[in-house]
C-alpha cells in the first residue's frame, strides 16, 4: 500500500500502538491509568478534530456525544448485560444517529450560530438526562457488579476496557487520516476555506457535514462508554460538563487544527501540563489561570498550534507530520 | 391557582429585568464586533464580588456600590478587550471565543484561590412589598427598577451621544465607519467594556438576590446566551424583552411541571429558535 510509504500516515498509529503496547506489556496499574486519561483525550480531540479542523464548524458542547453515548452504553452495559464491546459500539451508533439528526438541522447555521447551538444542544441534552427515569436521573447509575464477572473480576475488567480504549483510539486516528487525504476529506477542506465557493464547484456542502459529524460524534460515544464502565458510575454533571468541551478544543488547538498529528500532541501536551500544574506547589491554586494565560497565548501568538507551527517553519517536516 | 400563577408570573417577570441587563452586556459585544464574550459569566460573578466586598467591608449600600462596581466593568472590559481580544477581532471565531475563554479560566482561577468557592451573600434585605394579594421582596421590585435605568441610559447613550452614535456606526458597518474618521479600535474597546460594565452590574443586581460562589456566573451566562438568541443578537432592546420571556418561564413552568424541567424547556427553545429564526424573535427576517 502507497500510504504506508508515508511517515505523515504511520506516524502517529506507530507512536499509539507502541505506547498501548509498552502498557499493556509492563501491566502496572498507575500507568494504565495515566496513559487511560491520555488515550481517551487523545481520542476526543482527534474525532473532534475530524469536525473541527476539517470543515472548520466549532462544535462548542462536543462533548455531549461523550455523555449521550456514555449513558446508553453504561445502560445496555449495566441494565440490559449487553458486553462491554457491543455496548460501546452501541453507545457509539446513538450518538452517530442523535448527530444525524440534529446536524442536519443545526448544520444549517454557521460560524458563532453553530458554536452556540451546540452549548444550547448540550445543556437541553444535560437538564433532560437529568429527568429520564430509566438512565436514573439526576443521581445517574452504579455499574452493576456482575457486569464485572464477564472479565474475571473489576481488576482484569479494567485492562480489557483499557485494551478497547487503544484500539479505539488507533481507530480515531487511521479514520482522521483517511477521511483527511479522501475526495470526500478535499471537499471538507474546501468547504472550510469558502463553503459557497465550495458548493458552486459541486461539492453537497450539507451531505458531507452532516456525514462528518457523524463520524466524529460516534467516537465520543463509544470512548464514553469506556470512561464510565471503568469509573463504575455515571450522572449528569459528569457526562455533559461544558468545560471538557472546550479542553477538547483546547487540545485541537494547541496541537494544530486539521492535521492528523496536532491532537495527539496537543491532547498529550495539554493533559502533561495540566498535570503537572495540579501537582506543582507554586501554582497548585492557580492551575486554572496559569493554563488559561497559556491558552491566551497560544491563541494570540501561535495560532496554528505546534504541529502546523513547526510544519510552516521546519520545511524537512512538512513531509513527515500530516 | 390563578393568584398563584400571577404571582410566580410576577417574579419571574422581575427577576427577567435583570437577566435582561446580563444578556444586553453579551448582546452589545456581539452586535458591535461579532464576539461571544465566554469571559461574561466570570465578569457576572466578579459584580458580585465587588458590590458584596464593598458591603461588607466598608458598608456601602449595595445599590450604591453598583456605581464604582459599574466604574470598575468599565475598565476590567477595556482591559480585557485590550490583552485578548484586539489581537483576533478578524479572525475566525474559534479565535475569539477561545481568547475570551481564556479570560474566563483566569478570572476563575484567580478567583477561586482568592475567594474560594464557598457561598457568600449579602445580608441587606429591604423588607417585602404586597400589592394586592401579590407578596415579594422589595429587592426584587429595586432590582428591577436598577435594570430599566441602566437599559434606559444604554439607549440615551447609544442613540444621543458622539461616542454612542460611533458605536452604532461601527456595529453597522466597520469600514465605512473608519472612512469616516471614527477610531475603530477605540470604539469597539469602549464597545466591549460597557458590555462587561452591564455584566458587572447584573452581577451586583443578582447579588442582592441570591447566595452566590465565584462559580455562580455560569449559569447566567448560558441564561444570556438564551436571551441573546431569543431578542436577536445584537439587539439590546430584544435583550430585555428576551430577559422578560425567559423570566416569565422559570416563574410560570414551575407551577406546571418539576422545577428540574426548567432548563429543558429554556434550552430547547434556544435551539429551536436558533435553527427557524436565528436573527432572534423580533429581529428582521
Amino acid at each position: 500500500m502507497k500510504a504506508w510509504q508515508k511517515p505523515g500516515f504511520w506516524l502517529p498509529l506507530v507512536i499509539v500502538l507502541v505506547w498501548g503496547g509498552v502498557v499493556l506489556l509492563i501491566h502496572q496499574d498507575t500507568m494504565r491509568e495515566t496513559a487511560f486519561v491520555l488515550l481517551m483525550a487523545v481520542g476526543l480531540a482527534s474525532s473532534l478534530n475530524i469536525l473541527l479542523g476539517y470543515t472548520g464548524y466549532v462544535s462548542f458542547g462536543h462533548i455531549v456525544f461523550f455523555g449521550l453515548g456514555g449513558y446508553t452504553g453504561f445502560y445496555l452495559l449495566s441494565e440490559q448485560g449487553w458486553p462491554l464491546f457491543a455496548a460501546a459500539i452501541g453507545g457509539g451508533l446513538l450518538s452517530a444517529f442523535i448527530a444525524g439528526l440534529v446536524g442536519l438541522a443545526v448544520l444549517r447555521l454557521r460560524g458563532a450560530y453553530f458554536a452556540l447551538a451546540t452549548i444550547g444542544i448540550n445543556e437541553a441534552a444535560r437538564a433532560f438526562v437529568s429527568n429520564f427515569g430509566p438512565y436514573g436521573g439526576a443521581t445517574g447509575m452504579f455499574v452493576n457488579f456482575s457486569a464485572y464477572e464477564k472479565y474475571g473480576g473489576p481488576g482484569p475488567a479494567l485492562w480489557t476496557t483499557f485494551t478497547f480504549l487503544w484500539i479505539t483510539t488507533l481507530v480515531v486516528l487511521l479514520v482522521s487520516y483517511l477521511v483527511k487525504h479522501s475526495r470526500f476529506g478535499l471537499g471538507l477542506l474546501a468547504i472550510r476555506e469558502d463553503e459557497d465557493a465550495a458548493m458552486v464547484m459541486g461539492v453537497k456542502a450539507p451531505k458531507s457535514k452532516t456525514i462528518t459529524y457523524v463520524i466524529s460524534a460516534f467516537f465520543p460515544g463509544v470512548i464514553g462508554t469506556l470512561y464510565f464502565f471503568k469509573n463504575g458510575n455515571i450522572e449528569p454533571g459528569d457526562a455533559f460538563q461544558l468545560h471538557m468541551s472546550i479542553e477538547m478544543l483546547v487540545m485541537v488547538m494547541l496541537g494544530g487544527m486539521g492535521t492528523v498529528m496536532g491532537p495527539l500532541v496537543g491532547a498529550v501536551g495539554y493533559q502533561w501540563l495540566r498535570g503537572y500544574l495540579l501537582t506543582s506547589p507554586i501554582f497548585k491554586d492557580l492551575h486554572l489561570a496559569v493554563a488559561g494565560a497559556m491558552l491566551l497565548v497560544i491563541i494570540l501568538f501561535v495560532p496554528a498550534g505546534i504541529v502546523g507551527w513547526v510544519r510552516n517553519h521546519v520545511r524537512r517536516l512538512q513531509k513527515v507530520l500530516e | 391557582m390563578l393568584d398563584q400563577l400571577i404571582s410566580s408570573l410576577t417574579d419571574g417577570l422581575l427577576l427577567g429585568f435583570v437577566y435582561g441587563v446580563a444578556a444586553m452586556g453579551l448582546t452589545l459585544i456581539w452586535g458591535v464586533m461579532s464576539v461571544i464574550n465566554l469571559a461574561h459569566g466570570p465578569v457576572i460573578a466578579l459584580g458580585m464580588f465587588g458590590t458584596y466586598l464593598l458591603f461588607t467591608h466598608l458598608g456601602v449600600n449595595p445599590y450604591l456600590a453598583m456605581v464604582p462596581v459599574a466604574g470598575a466593568g468599565l475598565i476590567a472590559g477595556l482591559v480585557i478587550y485590550v490583552i485578548a481580544v484586539h489581537r483576533v477581532i478578524n479572525a475566525p471565531h474559534l479565535s475569539s471565543l477561545l481568547a475570551t475563554f481564556a479570560v474566563n479560566m483566569i478570572i476563575i482561577g484567580v478567583g477561586t484561590a482568592v475567594f474560594s468557592t464557598s457561598p457568600q451573600n449579602i445580608d441587606y434585605s429591604l423588607g417585602s412589598v404586597e400589592v394586592g394579594f401579590l407578596t415579594f421582596p422589595a429587592s426584587r421590585l429595586v432590582g428591577a427598577f436598577g435594570a430599566i435605568l441602566v437599559t434606559a441610559c444604554l439607549y440615551l447613550f447609544l442613540y444621543f451621544t458622539r461616542p454612542g452614535k460611533a458605536i452604532r456606526a461601527v456595529a453597522n458597518n466597520r469600514m465605512a465607519a473608519e472612512l469616516m474618521g471614527i477610531p475603530s479600535s477605540r470604539v469597539l474597546a469602549l464597545s466591549f467594556g460597557l458590555g462587561t460594565m452591564m455584566a458587572a452590574v447584573a452581577g451586583g443586581l443578582i447579588a442582592t438576590f441570591f447566595p452566590f460562589t465565584i462559580l455562580s456566573g455560569g449559569p447566567y451566562e448560558l441564561k444570556s446566551f438564551v436571551i441573546c438568541v431569543l431578542g436577536g443578537l445584537g439587539n439590546p432592546l430584544g435583550a430585555l424583552v428576551g430577559g422578560l420571556i425567559l423570566g416569565g418561564l422559570e416563574g410560570l413552568i414551575p407551577t406546571f411541571m418539576p422545577v428540574s424541567w426548567v432548563p429543558v424547556v429554556e434550552f430547547g427553545l434556544f435551539v429551536l429558535v436558533l435553527l427557524v429564526r436565528p436573527t432572534g424573535l423580533f429581529g428582521a427576517k
